[in-house]
């Protein structure tokens, strides 16, 4: 039996569901350390990390070099060793300046001196959530929230965890490979894990494309009584937070909260590497698995690259562009970002990056709406886009708030099926923000 | 270095699916040619020519609309195409070209460019554009021929045809015209008297199935308005017909497979989700017995749905689906 929730859809074709076919069988390649990265101090969600060096200063792979800047915040470390040739703002897969550490590579990979196992068993629970802290964990399958605060504020409320590696995004095989090539190191992520949040039952959620993952992990699992493997239905977005916690648990996370107040903790496969890499080398977060894929890349791969590396060289050692790109996005196709350049650095929640040669988009001059309805039977979060477009486009704040735009996760669905091709979720998220806007106007007025 | 000139920055989602509104109106008008081919081989080639100068008119009135109010043209994506051929279907196939232009432009004009045109018109335009010429020439609109004879193929006044009329089988049924009831083979093959589209009803299934196949619409609206209506006939038959029998014929006439595929379907004018999909069908289907057994008309089909698709926005509203994670108090039962 395998789990789903109700929504959603099937990018793809028939031959080529998904469109993973042109990575999903090519192995984790790992990338020559490149001779110079780029580490920006905002990685993840939350204050960005405080520099630690400056220019000049010699560091040692493993290096922290920025620290934590607040709670919800995670340190950065030096991805090679080498000297830090400059600390300024630099292109970040945002679009705009970040501040980060250049790091020329000497290429002796010296590890630095803190990098060694941890004993997970002597040390407190404390202890154990600091250490994922200072190892810059975050969520790698591209939300990129701290984990420690997932941890954190999890214990005592969450009494099930799930692995997240649905990798519903069309194209990314990133979590595929590392499934396939690794189950090890996630599976004893996992254990960590469930220990240090003291949980009762653990699904390691997977689709059913990846089914030749299965048999290597239920043997892992074999004879574990909290963990268990969870055969997801393929179907977008499946990875989304909320829907994977419906699929597999049945519970809804209620609106406008968070996954633990259903009781939920939910980690990507490669955070529980992560975590795994964190306690049994000592090894904070330093590379990362990125599919490098699309109609404009000469040969699609899996490529292991350190963090900071410029994404060009990925696509270098993937043969260059076999067309000039029209379009170029950092994670999948449904949530990524479109960049302008490729001379942005890999980050640690760099999943995937993409390059189309055709116009994938499909978008036209003046959609008009034809009311089909295709798109209120895909939302996952069972909205009625139709109507909130209508009301967005009428600039009608009143009734987007009325139709819930708010519990909108920008998935992409609606717009994804949308015959007429009216952008609704670029619709949705500026009424979103707008809605915000006016909801604290209203508490900044009502406080006066 | 790579050329990255090309490169365009839009917001996510980076693919879509491929059909767009001119495919799946393709869909609609290859899902039509069933009937299409069943029509003329038993009317005639008129029939073809009648759904040709109906498209046409469709085409140029939507076109000189388009010019009036400066928009760019829109009859590309084939909605006004569908429109043709549906109001050439609902009308009898001796009538005069000239009527059929005017319910043509009333249908494209009236009914849909002035309401903003595609997805803004709220009830069917090629309804709207039937219940007109129904209302304007009832004679003309009501003139069958017995199947197997052929209209002129281009005369276009009434009397030449008297003498080869015929009576709906619902007609019959109602009393309102005398005459044998045709078979309940013949019906569904097409070998009676009725409107050009639904005489064959196996040929309006095969392009409903189609339909369906292609996801173009779903099987909620014909289900819900089919059933209703075998269902109703089934409890309480008609005209001194037995239970079974009063079934099959409330279901292959009357133009049913018709409105319950191609008409109640139709986006613009229908329910958004599928509960409200559901409402709307049981709505078409309980009026369509309704007017059928109790009102003028013995054909129920076409003012069910226009009277249904004046409560389109409210079925919308209340039967909107409950939010994923809404708190447990305020959800309605689904
Ligand atoms: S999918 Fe597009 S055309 Fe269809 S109802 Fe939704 S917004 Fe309108
Ligand atoms: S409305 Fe929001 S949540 Fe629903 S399908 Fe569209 S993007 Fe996804």
């Amino acid at each position: 039996m395998a789990y789903t929730f109700r929504g959603g859809i099937h990018p793809g074709t028939k031959d080529d569901p998904g469109f993973k076919s042109a990575t999903n069988t090519k192995p984790i390649e790992v990338l020559k350390a490149p001779d110079q990265v780029i580490l920006p101090v905002s990685m993840h969600i939350g204050a960005p990390a405080k520099v630690l060096v400056k220019k000049g200063d010699i560091v040692d792979l493993g290096q922290m070099i920025a620290e934590a800047g607040g709670f919800v915040s995670a340190p950065v470390h030096a991805s090679v060793s080498g000297k830090v040739i400059d600390v300024a703002p630099r292109l970040h897969q945002n679009g705009s300046k970040v501040m980060s550490v250049v790091i020329e590579n000497d290429h002796e990979d010296r590890l630095h001196e803190s990098v060694k196992p941890k004993d997970f068993e002597s040390m407190t629970n404390d202890e154990r959530i600091q250490a994922i802290w200072d190892a810059g964990i975050v969520g790698h399958g591209g939300a990129t929230f701290p984990t420690h605060v997932k941890i954190k504020s999890g214990i005592g409320k969450c009494d099930t965890i799930l692995i997240n590696g649905a990798e519903c995004e069309p194209y990314i095989t990133s979590d595929h490979r590392l499934l396939l090539e690794r189950p090890e190191e996630i599976v004893e992520g996992v254990r960590y894990l469930v220990k240090i949040m003291g949980v009762k039952q653990a699904f390691i959620c997977i689709e059913l494309n990846k089914q030749d993952t299965f048999a290597k992990i239920e043997q892992l699992l074999a004879g574990d009584p909290i963990i268990k493997l969870a055969p997801l239905e393929c179907r977008y977005p499946q990875g989304a937070e909320k829907q994977l916690i419906n699929a597999v648990t049945g519970r809804e996370v209620p609106s406008g909260k968070l996954p633990a107040d259903a009781g939920c903790a939910v980690f990507n496969v490669d955070t529980a590497g992560a975590v795994y890499r964190c306690f049994a080398k000592g090894m904070p977060v330093i590379r990362r698995v990125v599919t490098v894929s699309g109609s404009a890349i000469a040969e699609p791969k899996n490529l292991e690259a350190r963090v900071g590396t410029c994404v060009t060289e990925l696509i270098d050692a993937c043969g260059g562009f076999k067309k000039d790109p029209n379009k170029l996005l950092a994670g999948g196709p449904m949530m990524g970002n479109a960049q302008f350049t490729t001379d942005v650095p890999v980050l640690k929640g760099t999943n995937a990056f993409l390059a189309f040669a055709e116009d994938e988009d499909k978008r036209v001059k003046d959609p008009t709406c034809i009311r089909c309805g295709r798109c209120v039977g895909v939302c996952p979060m069972h909205l009625v886009p139709v109507y909130m477009n209508m009301f967005a486009s009428r600039n009608n704040l009143e009734g987007c708030e009325e139709y819930d735009v708010l519990d909108c996760i920008e998935c992409g669905s609606c717009a994804y099926v949308c015959p007429a091709r009216i952008p609704l979720v670029q619709q949705f998220r500026v009424a979103k923000m707008r809605v915000q806007e006016k909801r604290r106007a209203e508490a900044a007025a009502a406080k006066k | 270095m790579y050329d990255f000139s090309k490169v365009v920055i839009t917001s996510s989602p980076h693919i879509k699916s491929k059909e767009d509104t001119r495919s799946i109106m393709c869909d609609v008008l290859i899902a039509l040619l069933p009937s299409l081919f069943v029509s003329t081989y038993v009317f005639g080639l008129r029939v073809i020519l009648m759904t040709a100068v109906s498209v046409a008119a469709c085409l140029v009135f939507e076109t000189i609309y388009n010019k009036i109010v400066g928009k760019a043209n829109t009859i590309g994506d084939l909605s006004a195409a569908v429109t043709g051929v549906l109001l050439a279907f609902v009308c009898p196939v001796t009538l005069p070209y000239w009527m059929l232009i005017v319910g043509a432009g009333v249908s494209i004009i009236l009914a849909k460019s002035l309401f903003g045109g595609l997805g803004k018109n709220f009830i069917n335009p090629a309804l709207a554009g039937r219940a007109f010429l129904l209302a304007s020439w009832p004679v003309a609109m009501t003139t069958w021929v017995t199947a197997g004879s052929r209209a002129g193929l281009l005369s276009n006044s009434q009397e030449t045809l008297d003498a080869i009329t015929a009576a709906t089988p619902l007609a019959i049924i109602k009393g309102s015209a005398e005459g044998d009831l045709p078979s309940i083979a013949s019906m569904l093959w097409g070998m009676c008297g009725g409107s050009m589209g639904e005489v064959s009803a196996i040929a309006l299934l095969i392009g409903g199935a189609y339909l369906l196949f292609r996801k173009v619409i779903s099987f909620h609206t014909p289900a819900a308005y089919i059933g209703t209506v075998a269902v109703l006939t089934l409890l309480f038959p008609a005209g001194g017909l037995g239970h079974v029998q009063s079934m099959l014929y409330g279901l292959f006439s009357g133009g049913l497979m018709l409105g319950a595929f191609f008409m109640a379907t139709d986006y613009s004018t229908s329910p958004v989700s599928h509960k409200g999909q559901v409402v709307f069908g049981i709505g078409c289907g309980l009026l369509t017995v309704m007017i059928r057994y109790f009102g003028g008309y013995p054909e129920g089909v076409c003012y069910s749905i226009l009277l249904m698709n004046t409560t389109v926005w409210l079925i919308d509203k209340y039967t909107r689906p409950t939010k994923f994670g809404a708190p447990a108090k305020q959800k309605k039962e689904g």
